[in-house]
């Protein structure tokens, strides 16, 4: 629906994540640089989401509007709620659920793509 | 040398990672099967049963897993037991009998769709509890 917006939250995501694992791998635990990246994800899925209304308000039509709708929500809540829950208890997992949140983002903006498209 | 027995929560350490891919397939097969009953259900009724019956074994692992205690690790054993012999049987099943399954369920091609995710997560499931049962241990003192 914005390729711009896509790509920046695909291509933030797949860092975050791999940043992630590297910061599991080496033992260490998240800190304000990744909460600074995961912001930038969540800050980026907002403005697809702003973009998403507007583009509805003026008639855009999505064949299967409620799977839309589902995934957009998904894609909404999934850094939040996996970041809430990876840092309650801080070992190097926290790090490793970070990084399987980073990886679900863009698996689910994607989908959100085609299903807005249409093609799906 | 005195003996503690000692067990670990399910929902610490890696099954804190355990949990949080439980989480994601419990709210996708929740969605999914939300989505095909309630726009499509005639179309497949039995696959979209067994869709919707994935999602309440998902939702309940992921609960049981999270939470500490004898009760929730053995409805978690029970929720991974299920899942496992669900994905092998629906597996089979969805290939054998296309017409059953004209749409993906999570469990359709032992979860081809999900990258083969669903029919590894319970076996890791299931490890991790056992790897986290009750242990007599020695305590060197």
């Amino acid at each position: 629906m914005t390729p711009a917006v896509t790509t920046v939250v695909v291509a933030v995501a797949f860092a975050m994540a791999a940043w992630s694992l590297v910061l599991a791998a080496r033992n260490k635990l998240p800190g304000r640089l990744t909460l600074g990246g995961l912001a930038v994800v969540e800050l980026a899925l907002l403005v697809q989401l702003a973009v998403a209304i507007v583009l509805l308000a003026q008639g855009h039509q999505v064949p299967q509007f409620w799977t839309f709708l589902g995934y957009l929500v998904a894609s909404l809540i999934v850094v939040p709620v996996g970041a809430v829950w990876a840092l309650s208890e801080r070992t190097r997992w926290s790090s490793v659920v970070l990084a399987v949140a980073c990886v679900v983002v863009p698996i689910l903006v994607l989908r959100l793509n085609q299903i807005w498209g249409g093609s799906a | 040398m005195p003996e503690t027995r000692e067990r670990r929560a399910t929902r610490s350490g890696f099954g804190r990672v355990l949990v949080a891919v439980y989480g994601i397939f419990a709210l996708s097969a929740s969605a999914r099967a939300g989505v095909q009953i309630a726009t499509k259900f005639s179309e497949a009724p039995l696959a979209f049963s067994l869709s919707a019956l994935a999602a309440v074994i998902y939702i309940v692992a992921t609960v049981s897993l999270a939470l500490d205690g004898d009760v929730w690790r053995r409805l978690a054993f029970a929720a991974c037991g299920t899942e496992f012999v669900g994905v092998l049987v629906i597996g089979t099943y969805s290939l054998l009998d296309r017409v059953a399954f004209p749409e993906a369920t999570v469990w359709s091609d032992y979860g081809q769709g999900y990258g083969y995710v669903p029919a590894v997560l319970p076996l890791v499931g299931l490890f991790w509890l056992y790897y986290t049962r009750m242990r007599v241990r020695n305590v060197k003192s």
